[in-house]
């Protein structure tokens, strides 16, 4: 049996319920740390001890990041919850905020204890309206309870938290980006350094988790560290929310350790690729991680071992696709995502993920160039390590590993002016 | 321009926050309920409000996709185009609707019932291809889904 810890309570009627979550063990963690003599620096132990990595994208230990705070009490302090969720091919933390915003709230509490934050702002994308307000009323039953507010517990311990809705722009879910946002400004990212955890939201020390990641951490101090990293293999502790879509049969999220192959995952779990069709390619972490082949889904999905072979777990979104698909029109339709939401600050990013989505247009439409790839190449190889955020890097892998995989494709249609793949490829308006 | 009780409101969101400024986001949001999007003369108006000018309060409104600046349909239907949905065959999705409605990406209906965005990935790949009308979303799309929603909306 595979242990589940994020997704426990999600079958469960009224699993969005306070009731429901303390029937299960709800708030114990907290009382345990708040009643318990927990102090903040053994929390940020035990969770450094847990081998937790953040399940937004980069994978940064979470226990580490957390001990980056400044321990000057001359500042204030923030914890800031990404809920942006906008990665494309990424869903998973809508389950949470829909069907177990508790386990957010209980984490984000210790969290912001742990780090000696009175404050947290939830930001959640505009678009999830609906998952929003779950989360307020939640927030309210949690006030209720006194799990927030003043002198929680009676530990002298205070935490307000705010809910903000982002209004619409995939750039807000970038860490300095997201503190424009909550500053009431375009999300125009910052340079690092400084890094928030020193200058963050009003220039204050600030942590910013994503909505999974702080999920996971009432399980760690009830169950200890050690039983977390335990689930996991070394270096990446715990279970992840993968998030499938594409051409399988059963897209979904699934609750299931690191470390299990890709393969596993798809015809194991989610029922093996649609109306029998065989497997081309896979997107093991979002939009922006490197693509891989057939060849490559025997890859353990951990942190180094898809990093190992020149990609990444990102976001934990693995997209699926079989042999219909036209790579050279997937790859024009995630670079047009990029080109759209580039936020315009970089040179390099601005500019080069237009005149990428422009090749790739005139490759479809049949007016390719024979030497277009390599022009894509040498874009994005222009792009790659020269902007502000990590966005022009997101957008220049897809185009280095689509091109160089699946060259064949690319070069076909420049040569032949037309698609090899029986689907005719229209082009993405 | 803006009521009684949207001017309430505000004032009680400039309050909320540690700093003012946190507020012009949900403060924009509220006017967008009132007026159905946010004119010049709104930005204007939110901007005394804080202290910014109107330029200021403009490169807010126009970063962000969920602030319209022109009237929009009562239902803003938004389809999904984006990798997941895509492989799924969103664009049959969004020719039907265009077919249906008589009207382009970015257009409304004469009659002021529906606006047709293209959008991109809305957090719902495993329930592809996917929409949203308003803030509502809808999943697994078909022909068939499109045209009972149609019916509902109008
Ligand atoms: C363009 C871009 C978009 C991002 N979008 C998100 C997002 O939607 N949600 C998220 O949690 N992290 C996102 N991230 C990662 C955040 O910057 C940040 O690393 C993360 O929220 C940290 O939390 P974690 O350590 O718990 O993963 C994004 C990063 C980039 C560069
Ligand atoms: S890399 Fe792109 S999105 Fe990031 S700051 Fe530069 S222009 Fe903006
Ligand atoms: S790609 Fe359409 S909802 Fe994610």
């Amino acid at each position: 049996m595979l242990e589940r810890v994020l997704t426990k309570n999600w079958e469960k009627t009224n699993s969005h319920k306070i009731e429901t979550y303390m029937a299960g063990g709800g708030y114990e963690a907290l009382r345990q740390v708040l009643t318990g003599g927990f102090t903040p620096e053994q929390v940020i132990e035990e969770v450094k001890k847990s081998n937790l990595r953040g399940r937004g994208g980069a994978g940064f230990p979470t226990g580490v990041k957390w001990s980056f705070v400044p321990k000057d009490p001359s500042k204030p302090k923030y914890m800031v919850v990404n809920a942006d969720e906008s990665e494309p091919g990424t869903f998973k933390d809508r389950y949470i905020l829909e069907r177990d915003p508790h386990m957010l709230i209980e984490g984000l509490i210790i969290g912001s204890y742990a780090i000696g934050a009175k404050t947290c702002f939830i930001y959640v994308r505009g678009e999830y309206y609906h998952p929003a307000q779950v989360v307020e009323a939640a927030l309210a039953e949690a006030y209720r309870q006194g799990f927030l507010g003043n002198n929680l517990l009676g530990s002298g311990y205070s935490l307000e938290v705010f809910l903000i809705r982002g209004a619409g722009a995939y750039i807000c879910g970038e860490e300095t980006a997201l503190l424009e946002s909550l500053e009431g400004k375009k999300g125009w990212p910052r340079l690092k350094p400084p890094f928030p955890a020193v200058v963050g939201l009003y220039k204050c020390p600030t942590v910013i988790n994503n909505v999974e990641t702080l999920a996971n951490i009432p399980h760690i101090i009830r169950r200890g560290g050690q039983w977390y990293a335990g689930l996991g293999p070394p270096k990446n502790g715990g279970t992840r929310l993968f998030a499938l879509s594409g051409h399988v049969n059963r897209p979904g999220v699934y609750e299931l350790p690191l470390g299990i192959t890709l393969r596993e995952m798809i015809y194991d779990h989610a029922g093996g690729i649609r109306d029998g069709k065989v497997i081309k390619a896979v997107i093991p972490g979002g939009s922006s991680a490197p693509v891989l082949t057939a060849a490559e889904i025997d890859v353990k999905m951990d942190h180094e071992s898809v990093a190992a072979i020149g990609s990444m777990l990102g976001s934990g979104a693995v997209i699926i696709m079989d042999e219909t698909t036209c790579m050279v029109k997937a790859l024009a339709r995630i670079t047009k995502f990029y080109a759209h939401e580039s936020c315009g600050q970089c040179t390099p990013c601005r500019e080069g993920t237009g005149w990428m989505l422009k090749i790739l247009r005139r490759i479809l439409q049949g007016e390719g160039h024979a030497d277009d790839p390599d022009h894509l190449l040498a874009i994005q190889g222009n792009i790659q390590g020269m902007t502000i955020c990590p966005l022009g890097d997101a957008a220049a892998l897809p185009v280095q590993s689509f091109v160089t995989k699946f060259r064949q494709e690319f070069d076909y249609h420049c040569v032949h002016k037309r698609c090899d793949i029986e689907s005719a490829c229209a082009v993405p308006a | 321009m803006l009521s009684e009780t949207t001017r309430a409101k505000i004032l009680e969101l400039i309050q909320k926050y540690p700093h003012k400024r946190t507020a012009l986001i949900p403060v924009l949001y509220v006017v967008q309920a009132e007026l159905g999007h946010i004119s010049e003369p709104a930005m204007t108006a939110v901007g005394e409000l804080f202290g910014l000018s109107p330029a200021e309060v403009k490169e807010v409104v126009t970063f962000y996709t969920m602030f319209y600046r022109a009237p929009v349909g009562k239902h803003v239907l938004q389809v999904c185009t984006n990798i997941s949905c895509m492989l799924c065959r969103a664009e049959e999705i969004l020719d039907y609707l265009k077919t249906k409605l008589g009207i382009a990406v970015g257009e409304t209906t004469p009659d002021g019932k529906f606006t047709l965005l293209e959008v991109e990935c809305m957090g719902a790949c495993e329930a592809a291809p996917a929409m949203q009308d308003n803030y509502d979303y809808h999943f697994h799309m078909t022909k068939e889904k499109i045209d009972r929603l149609l019916e509902i909306l109008r």
